[in-house]
């Protein structure tokens, strides 16, 4: 079997050069690929196109890339709570795309599923669908979106094995299984790595044949944006 | 007129046994704390959950289990986790059969906006225009009339569109209306004390408003 198995975040993006596109897995803070970022800050490679639902924080996540000026252009559905983002917004030296929640997600499907393009309802009639194809289905008008193209999927998965397979855990799930199957090379950090046959077959999210490397992340910080709790009760 | 609660409590009365129902921000969100007795509804949370619990206690905090407003929460018995892509399948293929969301300004004609305010800060619309373009039932809970008095049930939006065609009821601090096919809000309910003469001047769009408008039951 080819070995999948890296050292870690700085081995499995040592190819990875300005320029290009990357997914990169989470919902909000969610789930995000921990190390890898942190392996793109410290490599400094820049002019990246970043495909994420959010963002980032200030000092998290997508947010320590914007900081070091590494992103030319976000492609997301929510970008809302990172201050340093909006500076570069609004002075122009960040572009962002904005595209509705499902259709960001269904792109990275169509990827994943070998479909050059998809029809979605979200954005009829909105400035999201100018310049956009339209058909009509059943008296209902739909867009045409395509599948999106990246030259890396950077995924976060709870447990993988050697041979790429990957289960989630939680809401932590996400984003991850869609664009591990979307990435031209695909590599996904894991919280626990085992060896293959320790995994249940039946458990699978990600079949191993969309992964192409994989490590056992160092630490996760795992920052909760929004800590809410309810008082126990008397 | 309603506070937020109010509203919030006048839209779970919407409810019914076995719906499945996606809460977006805000009001929305206090629909949870009003589920009448003997119903029960499955909450879904489009970042890929069925099943929504309530806050953990302290110290059962885990970072891996948020809603879509990033904030921690708890599964319940019978909860189910997916992926995104999965998450906006079931909101396009109608099987979620109650959407409450909030809006900056509704037409007559069911248009709806609710994400961008031109010359201000873009957030984005994050999952709003899939659940507003597939949803086959949608209520809006918002205030009548923004902070300068002015109406935001409207002939026509003046903000950037969320949805075209797609809104049917709206619960606001003074009125229930249903929004017709053919155009025109129907005033169904006026909240506590407020008059039908009252909703007429808030109203900007055309409004269908009987003398004999019943005032709401929130109990």
């Amino acid at each position: 079997m080819i070995n999948k198995v890296v050292s870690g975040a700085d081995e499995a993006i040592h190819d990875l050069k300005d320029g290009q596109t990357l997914m990169l897995g989470g919902f909000g803070l969610c789930g995000i690929p921990e190390n890898c970022i942190n392996a793109l800050v410290k490599k400094g490679i820049k002019d990246l196109t970043c495909i994420s639902n959010n963002a980032g924080v200030d000092d998290f996540g997508i947010g320590l890339l914007l900081k070091q000026r590494q992103v030319k252009k976000m492609i997301s559905s929510y970008v809302g709570e990172n201050a340093e983002f909006e500076r570069q917004l609004l002075s122009a030296e960040l572009e962002v795309e904005l595209i509705p929640q499902g259709t960001l997600a269904t792109r990275c499907l169509a990827a994943g599923y070998g479909m050059p393009a998809i029809f979605t309802p979200a954005g009829v009639g909105t400035e999201v669908a100018e310049g956009k194809e339209t058909r009509t289905f059943n008296g209902k008008e739909y867009l045409m979106e395509y599948a999106f193209e990246a030259d890396f999927a950077l995924v976060k998965a709870w447990k993988g094995d050697t041979a790429g397979n990957l289960i989630y855990k939680a809401t932590a799930r996400n984003f991850n299984p869609v664009m591990a199957t979307a990435g031209k090379v695909t590599i996904a950090e894991v919280e626990i790595l085992v060896e293959a046959g320790e995994l249940d077959p039946d458990q699978i999210h990600t079949p191993g044949v969309y992964v192409h490397r994989i490590f056992q992340g160092k630490s996760y910080e795992k920052r909760i944006e929004q800590r809410t709790v309810r008082s126990q009760n008397p | 007129m309603l506070d937020k609660n109010g509203i919030a409590k006048r839209i779970a009365k919407e409810l019914k046994d076995g719906f499945y129902v996606n809460l977006g921000i805000g009001i929305p969100t206090l629909v949870a704390n009003y589920i009448p007795k003997g119903i029960n509804v499955v909450l879904q949370s489009e970042n890929g959950l069925l099943g929504m619990g309530p806050f953990p206690f302290e110290g059962e905090e885990d970072p891996d289990l948020i809603n879509a407003g990033k904030q921690t929460i708890t599964t319940l018995p019978g909860s189910s986790i997916f992926d995104s892509a999965l998450s906006f399948g079931m909101i396009r293929s109608q099987k979620i059969d109650l959407t409450i969301l909030g809006a900056m300004e509704v037409s007559e004609h069911g248009d709806i906006a609710n994400w961008k305010i031109p010359g201000k800060m873009v957030k984005g619309m994050g999952g709003a225009m899939d659940l507003v373009a597939s949803a086959k039932n949608i209520i809006v809970a918002m205030q009548h009339v923004n902070k300068a008095g002015e109406s935001k049930l409207l002939q026509k939006c003046t903000l950037p569109l969320t949805g075209v065609n797609c809104i049917k009821k709206v619960v606001t601090e003074l009125a229930v209306l249903d929004i017709l096919p053919e155009g025109g809000f129907q005033l169904l309910e006026r909240a506590p004390g407020v008059s039908v003469e009252y909703i007429k001047q808030a109203t900007a769009g055309r409004l269908i408003a009987p003398e004999d408008t019943p005032e709401m039951q929130l109990d």
